[in-house]
């Protein structure tokens, strides 16, 4: 039987997600991962709001962190060549982020097939037990999209 | 919100939706009228990217699109005494979605009385090839 490839090095995963330009643009920092988990914080901007009238963050900056961190979590558990897309992500806004207040968002891979990886991801203010929006994701893998070794070669040259 | 979003209503100028949202300006979210209705488009800049080796936009970019077309269909589209609040969002990426100009059209399925539900297409180049559809529900009230 062939040993099965390492997961790829936590530190380097970090960097290339910090390094993507939209997680910069919207300041995402990563707190954590381990192997198919990840947590990643995105920080209270006014800029990012979509009700100015009550300082709500626009739902698309939570779908960001929520769609970042899902797919986060799937290459924390595969080969750094490993590929992968987004096939489909859907999430349940369970009520506004609180204005100035950070949110967090954890993503776990629950299962992995050849070809799929499934995700359950929240996003929260201090207390996953309660979350501000659920999140649910599928990955392909080895698709035309994203994988770590190509992330780092492409970082390299710029 | 709701006040300015009425007057602009009244005056038939929907670009200035977005000069209201201050979310829209740094994605590029602008929104116009054509034929069919309404569009919205995310423009390409440089800081939308989520993979630089394609290169392509971030996932959330496009998320964030197909959520905004959504509500500023309903803004214009549907009588509203409230703002509406997006309940849910379920996005289908099709295709890589490329550095470019992303447009996006929303369509109300059901108006309930308290329940909107719409889809919303999103493409680049092709209207006929899309790069990622969403459905959603909003409470109008």
């Amino acid at each position: 039987m062939e040993p099965s490839p390492p997961p790829p090095d936590f530190d380097r995963l970090r960097e290339i997600f910090e390094a993507i330009p939209h997680c910069r643009e919207l300041g995402l920092e990563v707190v954590s991962i381990a192997e198919g988990k990840g947590i990643i914080r995105l920080d209270y901007h006014k800029r990012l709001v979509g009700n100015p009238e009550r300082g709500y963050l626009h739902g698309g900056a939570i779908t960001t962190v929520l769609d970042t961190v899902a797919g986060m979590a799937v290459l924390s558990a595969l080969p750094e060549d490993t590929p992968i897309a987004t096939l489909d992500l859907r999430i349940d806004y369970l009520g506004p982020a609180a204005p100035g207040r950070p949110v967090l968002a954890s993503a776990h891979c629950y299962r992995r097939t050849a070809s799929v990886a499934f995700v359950r991801a929240i996003a929260y203010h201090d207390d996953p037990d309660e979350p501000i929006a659920n999140g649910v994701a599928t990955f392909m893998l080895s698709a035309t999209g994203f994988s770590i070794s190509e992330a780092a070669r492409v970082d390299r040259e710029c | 919100m709701l006040k300015a979003i009425i007057e602009l209503k009244r005056t038939g100028d929907i670009a200035a939706v977005n000069d209201i949202i201050p979310y829209a300006g740094v994605i590029g979210l602008e929104s116009f009228e054509d034929q069919e209705g309404i569009v919205t488009v995310v423009r390409h800049r440089p800081s939308n990217i989520g993979n630089t080796i394609l290169p392509a936009l971030h996932g959330g970019v496009v998320g964030a699109l197909l959520e905004h077309a959504a509500i500023i269909h309903l803004l214009w589209e549907a009588e509203i005494d409230s703002i509406p609040k997006i309940i849910n969002l379920s996005i289908d990426y099709l295709r890589p979605c490329r550095a470019a100009d992303t447009f996006a059209r929303g369509t109300l399925i059901k108006q309930g009385r308290r329940i909107a539900n719409l889809r919303v297409e999103a493409w680049q180049a092709d209207p006929a090839k899309p790069v990622a559809t969403a459905h959603t529900h909003f409470l109008m009230r």
